[in-house]
């Protein structure tokens, strides 16, 4: 500790101003997070705005059709990387969590491939989700697959026993 | 009755203890599977993930002619603080073989996103302060005229030398069939007012060696590996621009990201003029821990 405060006094104004400033840093985050977690307790996190941002999709996008529909394949490979990207905020069944909002509401479930691929490109920075772009074009329609295939799941467990 | 306190006690405590919270937290974290980008010394646009921390370690070893050879290494701190920012910690350090083993300073880093959405061209400002040595050789960026014989002399010499720096980057990138093409335009100044403005320059371009992924977790899976190259390099400063005594590196550069929430990186640098290391090797290994934010903020008292 003695070394650490003799280097920042050899550090002058400019380091101890440097010290000031990520003591600051660290302090304003974590009272951000704070305040964050308190404020959206018990709902989940962007629910309504990230809704509505499917409604800002173009409507070139949406037009856009899935390469991989109905491709049993994809939907194996789209949950394998809705279980490595997307899970940690949205639920490992996609049903939501504190972070991100559940993906088995009608909002989404009933979207055109290419709203949710947009999305997904594009996320919803504003409203804390990432853009995804950074997985190639066809990494990211298996997992639009795979959420659509979600759909099919939900009404096949919720269709009353013959 | 206040209680007396033992400033020894703190003094002793008081790191071991912050270090035991920060593997507590990291242990309390899940790990996350990243897509990282094989750059080491260029910037794409994407950012950490929201509440994720990235903590990374790096190593380069440099041949070095008219002195000896060194082995740079630096250990990062990288967390995202929104979608929108991200901010960075550096601890740097070298061994330089025959002399010594040094702390060569610290760094801190701030990217912000400037638009919202995807577009052909995506714009990162890249905000950095510097406190380091003259014997900070992890060479994470090549500026100005900084040539191989600025590192020829001996740690105890080299180190003698304090810079404080403020370094801008504006990373331009664009991803497009799977391609990753980015562009960093550096401006560096040290905050002496006799020291000039610097210029430098970082490209890259980047593609996973297959744009689909499959059905099964697997290592060896074409998807994880990201294969490139990049090549970084000085523009020299305001009172002499241009490239003459100026160094450039070309690196084709790899990463492996491992279904075990772990990336590898490796990197073999080759000096492009008489003015450069022959060769950076530099290798890297990461691990993402998603929900830091969280777990921060219930130290704080918020509520889990």
């Amino acid at each position: 500790m003695k070394t650490s405060f003799a280097l920042f006094r050899r550090s002058g104004p400019i380091g101890v101003a440097t010290i000031c400033m990520l003591v600051f840093g660290i302090s304003v985050f974590g009272i951000v997070q704070v305040l964050a977690q308190n404020e959206n307790a018990g709902e989940p996190k962007n629910k309504k705005s990230t809704y509505a941002a499917m409604a800002e999709v173009p409507e070139k996008a949406r037009e856009k059709e899935n390469p991989f529909a109905g491709d049993t394949q994809a939907v194996a490979a789209g949950g394998k990387l809705f279980e490595q990207h997307c899970a940690e905020c949205h639920g490992p069944k996609a049903g939501g969590t504190r972070k991100g909002p559940s993906l088995l509401r009608e909002e989404v479930q009933q979207a055109a491939p290419g709203t949710l691929f947009w999305i997904l490109t594009n996320g919803v920075v504003r409203r804390g989700m990432p853009v995804w772009s950074k997985l190639p074009e066809p990494e990211r329609w298996q997992i639009v697959t795979f959420l659509q295939s979600l759909k099919l799941q939900t009404l096949t467990s919720q269709r009353p026993p013959e | 009755m206040a209680a007396h306190v033992n400033p020894t006690f703190i003094r002793q405590k008081v790191p071991g203890l912050s270090f035991l919270v920060l593997i507590l937290s990291l242990l309390s974290c899940r790990s996350a599977v990243a897509q990282e980008s094989p750059y080491i010394v260029t910037y794409d646009h994407y950012l950490e993930e929201p509440g994720s921390l990235e903590v990374e370690y790096f190593s380069t070893f440099g041949t070095q002619r008219g002195g000896n050879d060194f082995d740079a290494f630096w250990t990062e701190f990288e967390y995202g603080a929104t979608a929108w920012w991200t901010t960075e910690f550096y601890v740097d350090g070298q061994t330089t073989f025959d002399d010594s083993t040094i702390f060569t300073g610290f760094r801190w880093e701030n990217r912000f996103r400037l638009l919202q959405r995807e577009h052909l061209v995506n714009p990162v400002l890249y905000i950095e302060y510097e406190n380091t040595s003259g014997a900070d050789k992890i060479l994470k960026e090549v500026e100005g005229h900084d040539v191989e014989s600025d590192y020829a002399a001996s740690n105890a010499a080299l180190r003698k030398e304090h810079d404080h720096e403020l370094e801008m980057k504006l990373l331009l990138s664009s991803t497009f069939k799977g391609w990753n093409i980015a562009v960093n335009p550096i401006v560096t100044k040290n905050l002496l007012p006799s020291e000039p403005w610097e210029f430098a320059y970082a490209v890259g371009a980047s593609r996973p060696l297959a744009l689909k992924a499959s059905p099964n977790r697997c290592n060896f899976c074409r998807e994880n590996f990201i294969a490139g190259v990049e090549m970084y390099g000085g523009l020299g400063d305001t009172q002499s621009a241009g490239l003459h005594d100026t160094s450039h590196y070309l690196a084709p550069v790899v990463a492996w990201n491992l279904p075990s929430d772990w990336t590898l990186r490796f990197s073999s640098g080759f000096g492009l003029n008489d003015n450069s290391h022959r060769l950076l090797l530099r290798w890297g290994l990461s691990r993402e821990f998603s929900g830091f934010g969280e777990i921060v903020g219930r130290f704080f008292g918020g509520r889990p």
